[in-house]
């Protein structure tokens, strides 16, 4: 399985050694979440809840696309694909 | 690294005031001050809390007419009013009885906050996100914006000195555009709605590019959002130091309306006012409801949406403070309600014609949710009731629905003839 670009918040960077920007593979977000914990543990634990959905507050996007508005964790992640971790933020 | 408070000066008063930490309004984690602005435990929202003393009627009555009365309740150093700023706030609580006699209110107030010198409430929050940018050292003020932000803060980056570059989505009314470039910052038009604007901005704040940049509403935030309760604080002194008994916000992301309640809060909780009951309704454009939706539908998230509104300041289709808005409604007996496009137009009118008050499409949400909730029996009409007008209706010229009634040759005669004499 090729590679999908995952870019990573400020806040979760302690996980990555500093790395904004990792690798990762798999099909949908959850094999992606799964395989990014396998490289760097306890990061998916602070982007899923204990439920295993996505926290109230992150953000998560594939491509430019909220994946609340596709899948949620089930959203496919085609090879080639970008992965972005934003915190939400109010005020505009 | 952008992450981590710098003192840049030795400055004599503690750069922010009061304030004492950050604390998650999640979990209740707690972090020093610095422009951070999400939990690193659950992503939850940095909030700026305090450490009050030294407040009082007495100082704030003696203290300048505009926001920094209130600078004791702020993340502001004490001398903040003495350094060059836009000096907003203090605007009219304009007694509105001809637009109560119209829809058969008792008492109704707009707070009319387009008198602000950018002509958005936009210019309380910014004050305090200038004062964090220059207490943590940034060259260049930045935001995503739906377009009242990028004038405010172009502005007073302009007066503070400080190199300014805000984005907003491709497409916004020529008035806020205009008002947003005119003050020689730079305007960056995205090809996208606010909400992949403020992605793009979230993730710009990550990367070395945007690094020494101030976003006010992403890594300045918690101070930004502050400015938003000094709304409270001025009603509550306008009215003689009482609550309103009900109130209107206009909501986007529901900053504004969860600021205007902690300044309540935290004005009851200091003794400063009476613990009077007071309701809260959030107003939203049917086009970008996801607020109201999940009112409606008894949910506690916010499922978001795309927006098709002619209320594009509101047009944020993913409120980040959607779920403490809806906590907010139902702690306080309100709910959140959303009006059409026609009635926003509608709504202008009303206003302008009662009241002499030209609202832009956000003042037209809130005066168009007031009558609907009247209509619903949802707004009780014998109590005192507060509506905010946020915005000016010269920035969106295009939702006004009116012109000249004739054209006439400069004679008597053709006056006359045109019907124009009563
Ligand atoms: C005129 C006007 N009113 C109200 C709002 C709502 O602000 P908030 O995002 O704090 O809910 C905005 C936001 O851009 C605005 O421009
Ligand atoms: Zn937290």
């Amino acid at each position: 399985m090729s590679g999908v670009n995952v870019r990573v918040p400020t806040i979760l960077r302690t996980y990555t050694s500093g790395e904004s920007e990792v690798t990762a593979s798999g099909a949908t977000l959850r094999e992606v979440l799964t395989d990014l914990e396998t490289n760097y543990p306890g990061i998916s634990a602070r982007i899923l809840d204990d439920s295993g959905k996505i926290r109230r507050f992150v953000n998560v996007y594939v491509g430019d696309e909220d994946v609340r508005f596709a899948s949620g964790v089930e959203t496919a992640t085609p090879a080639g694909s970008r992965v972005s971790v934003v915190p939400a933020v109010a005020g505009g | 690294m952008a992450i981590t408070a710098t003192e840049s000066h030795t400055t004599v008063t503690r750069p922010f005031g009061p304030a004492s930490a950050l604390s998650c309004r999640e979990c209740g984690e707690r972090y020093e001050i610095g422009p951070r602005f999400a939990c690193e435990q659950c992503f939850g929202p940095l909030e700026v809390a305090y450490d009050f003393s030294g407040v009082s009627i007495d100082a704030i009555k003696s203290g300048p007419p505009s926001i920094w009365r209130y600078a004791s309740l702020l993340p502001v150093p004490a001398d903040v009013a003495s350094r060059p700023n836009m000096a907003p706030g203090f605007t009219p609580l304009v007694r509105a009885d001809r637009l109560a006699a119209e829809l058969g209110l008792r008492s109704l107030h707009v707070k009319d906050d387009s008198a602000n010198p950018t002509h958005s409430f936009k210019d309380r929050v910014v004050a305090m996100a200038v004062e964090a940018a220059r207490a943590f050292g940034f060259h260049t003020l930045s935001c995503s914006s739906t377009g009242n932000l990028a004038g405010a803060v172009g502005a007073a980056a302009a007066r503070a000195g400080l190199r300014s570059c805000v984005f907003i989505p491709a497409g916004l009314e020529e008035g806020k555009v205009v008002m947003a470039a005119v003050y020689g910052g730079r305007v960056v038009a995205i090809d996208g709605s606010y909400d992949d604007v403020n992605r793009f901005c979230s993730e710009l704040i990550g990367d070395p590019a945007g690094e020494d940049w101030g976003f006010v509403n992403v890594n300045l935030r918690p101070f930004y959002a502050e400015g938003s309760k000094t709304l409270a604080y001025e009603i509550v002194e306008q009215l003689g130091w009482r609550l309103p008994e009900q109130i209107i916000i206009p909501i986007a992301s529901g900053s504004q309306l969860t600021k205007i309640d902690k300044g309540f809060r935290e004005l009851i909780e200091l003794g400063l006012v009476e613990d009077t009951p007071y309701t809260v309704f959030g107003a939203q454009a049917t086009g970008c409801s996801p607020v109201a939706k999940a009112w409606e539908a008894g949910h506690d998230v916010v499922q978001p949406v795309k927006p098709d509104t002619i209320a594009k300041s509101l047009a944020i289709g993913n409120p980040a403070d959607g779920p403490y808005v809806l906590d907010v409604a139902r702690r306080s007996g309100g709910c959140v309600s959303h009006v059409s496009d026609e009635e926003i137009v509608d709504s202008i009118s009303l206003l302008a014609r009662t009241e002499g008050i030209f609202a832009e499409t956000a003042g037209g949400v809130t005066t168009g949710v007031l009558r609907r909730l009247l209509a619903e029996g949802k707004l009780d009409p014998n109590k005192e009731t507060v509506v905010l007008n946020t915005g000016d209706g010269l920035k969106t010229l295009n939702a006004a629905t009116a012109g000249v009634s004739a054209t006439i040759a400069p004679s008597l005669e053709a006056f006359r003839d045109a019907g124009l004499a009563h």
